[in-house]
């Protein structure tokens, strides 16, 4: 697009003076997207044709053995679909989906929200590399992490020893249909809380320490404080941050994956999951259907987010 | 968790809860390496113990000489090479489009990076197989690279950074004479200098981390990244329950990130807290 614009642009500046505005305009744009290319392009190739696609080959029972034969692929409409929400696994992953949603979230931003309030709440010493501490899990790799998990969580693992050092049989975690799921959910929460945490202080800081002091003088106490002025004031971050882990535990790909590959009896098994599970087995066009009905989720939980926050800020 | 909150509690009550919860939180890191410095009879005769009783740096050898772990840590700086240099080149010249110029598609182009952002993706990986495919870049590092090669997180970034510039700055340069290639290059990048390193530190972070989208590209040993090694190794040691080996090459994966974090945290803390994404 842009090619095809920059010499029309220079022809137009150099004949018509009698429009040199839009010129110098169609000029500009012309640098603008120039300037855009590079990333345009990728996202073209990378994000939006695959978006569009996904929605066609979901359309069709593409297998990964046509992938050299696109002639034996045929248009099955909506079959993916109807298939899909008769499939017992795909709404028991959805239900699975949902659990990690409802845990993980409160938990991410209860353990993030409290951390954040403490090192806000004046002290000095030591707050500097607590933050650095609690957040380093944010950036350490999920592949690790998961692999220490599972030999802590190991039957004869360093939790069931500490168990046992105070006379409890610890049971085999990640082998219980009951107990798989808590653990795989830890495993995010202990991945996430730092981005929680780092963005309530991010919103902590930004409410003006008067408000404090007048509320102080007209006799207001720190409970109180806290329920009229910081958590009022902190609404838009809240809302933002929930939506974000909202979006990520929709998506939870990489904890159930890495911990119990969506076992044991599917009990750990996302959406995100099933969708890789259909992908490796060669089913491309069942595995797009699931995608898609997660792309819509997803949407779906973005757009009442920015309603929440216009709304509200 | 209410027992926490600054309100209720005196100081050091409140150290010694924030304390308690950073030790909670390094104690993986512990676990880890403290199994990747014990032997595998060890491991096996005492699993659970905290620390090692003769503590060996054999995990870490044996890690290199027979797993192909050298190998792996190339293919991730390489792959993270490739994807710095293509979000520093795309992102900027973006961002500094999407805040710095007037140009028509303005609001389209923004409302598209925003839109980026938030595609999953599970919703497009298999497609963006199928074009890899296509593009006989299966099974290469450039396959493994590309699609992160111009992250809309970091044209966020980016555009963040380029709206605190001054107009007056490029505007005087723009009365001299200058083009939008020579602001762009002689007044605006040298400038960027924070924005730069946040963007290289967040795409060096995401590449190094990513897991799922090598897994699927990488097909042989001679492609894997440092996770994909990792998993595929975990898997392979799974009847063996090799802990020491596979929790030393945990370590490897993880320190040097985390060695990056502790020197150029403020960085890292900038890039999640910029736009909340990791």
């Amino acid at each position: 697009m842009t090619t095809t614009l920059a010499p029309a642009t220079r022809e137009t500046t150099a004949t018509t003076k009698a429009a040199p505005r839009t010129a110098a305009r169609t000029r500009r744009t012309a640098v603008a997207w120039l300037f855009l290319a590079p990333f345009t392009l990728l996202f073209l190739l990378y994000t939006a044709i695959p978006a569009v696609a996904a929605l066609g080959f979901s359309l069709t029972d593409l297998r990964g053995a046509d992938l050299r034969t696109p002639l034996a692929v045929n248009f099955t409409g909506l079959d993916n679909y109807l298939r899909l929400f008769q499939d017992d696994s795909f709404l028991r992953d959805i239900g699975n989906t949902a659990l990690f949603v409802a845990a993980g979230v409160p938990l991410t931003m209860g353990v993030g929200f409290t951390l954040a309030l403490a090192l806000d709440s004046g002290i000095q010493r030591l707050r500097g590399a607590l933050r650095t501490v609690f957040f380093a899990p944010v950036v350490t790799n999920v592949v690790a992490a998961a692999l220490i998990w599972q030999y802590a969580f190991h039957p004869d693992g360093t939790v069931n020893q500490a168990l046992a050092a105070v006379g409890l049989a610890g049971p085999n975690w990640l082998d219980d249909p009951d107990l798989a799921m808590p653990v795989v959910v830890l495993l995010g929460v202990w991945r996430n809380f730092g981005t929680a945490m780092v963005l309530f202080l991010a919103g902590l800081q930004a409410i003006p320490r008067d408000v404090y002091e007048a509320a102080a003088l007209d006799g207001a106490g720190r409970w109180r404080q806290l329920r009229y002025i910081t958590l009022p004031l902190l609404l838009p971050t809240t809302l933002m941050v929930s939506v974000l882990l909202t979006v990520f535990y929709l998506q939870v790909f990489d904890e159930p994956y890495l911990l119990t590959d969506g076992g044991p009896l599917g009990s750990t098994e996302s959406v995100a999951l099933y969708t890789y599970h259909q992908f490796g087995a060669g089913q491309f066009g069942m595995s797009s259907a699931a995608s898609f009905v997660m792309l819509v989720l997803v949407a779906v939980v973005s757009v009442v987010q920015f309603r929440l926050l216009r709304s509200r800020t | 968790m209410t027992a926490l909150t600054p309100t209720t509690l005196k100081r050091p009550a409140l150290y010694g809860a924030l304390i308690l919860c950073a030790l909670l939180t390094v104690l993986p890191f512990a676990w880890g390496v403290s199994g990747s410095l014990r032997g595998l009879d060890e491991i096996r005769s005492d699993p659970g113990a905290l620390l090692p009783h003769h503590p060996t740096l054999g995990n870490f050898t044996r890690l290199f000489e027979t797993q192909g772990f050298g190998r792996f840590a190339l293919n991730s700086l390489v792959v993270a090479a490739m994807v710095v240099a293509g979000n520093i080149a795309a992102a900027s010249a973006a961002g500094y489009a999407l805040a710095k110029l007037d140009f028509a598609g303005r609001r389209l182009a923004f409302g598209t990076v925003m839109a980026a952002l938030m595609v999953p993706f599970t919703a497009v990986f298999v497609t963006q197989f199928v074009i890899t495919v296509d593009l006989g870049l299966a099974d290469t590092l450039a396959g493994i690279a590309l699609p992160g090669a111009a992250l809309p997180m970091s044209v966020f970034i980016m555009r963040q950074y380029a709206l605190s510039v001054p107009d007056e700055l490029l505007e005087a340069a723009r009365i001299d004479g200058a083009g939008e290639f020579r602001i762009f290059f002689g007044i605006f990048l040298p400038l960027a200098g924070p924005a730069v390193a946040t963007i290289t530190i967040m795409s060096f972070l995401t590449s190094w981390n990513n897991f799922v989208w090598p897994l699927i590209v990488a097909q042989s040993m001679s492609t894997y990244t440092l996770p994909v090694g990792l998993a595929a190794t975990s898997q392979a040691a799974a009847h063996v329950t090799d802990y020491g080996l596979l929790l030393a090459g945990a370590i490897v994966v993880m320190l040097p990130v985390l060695v990056l974090f502790l020197c150029l945290q403020r960085y890292f803390v900038q890039g999640i807290a910029g736009t909340g994404m990791r």
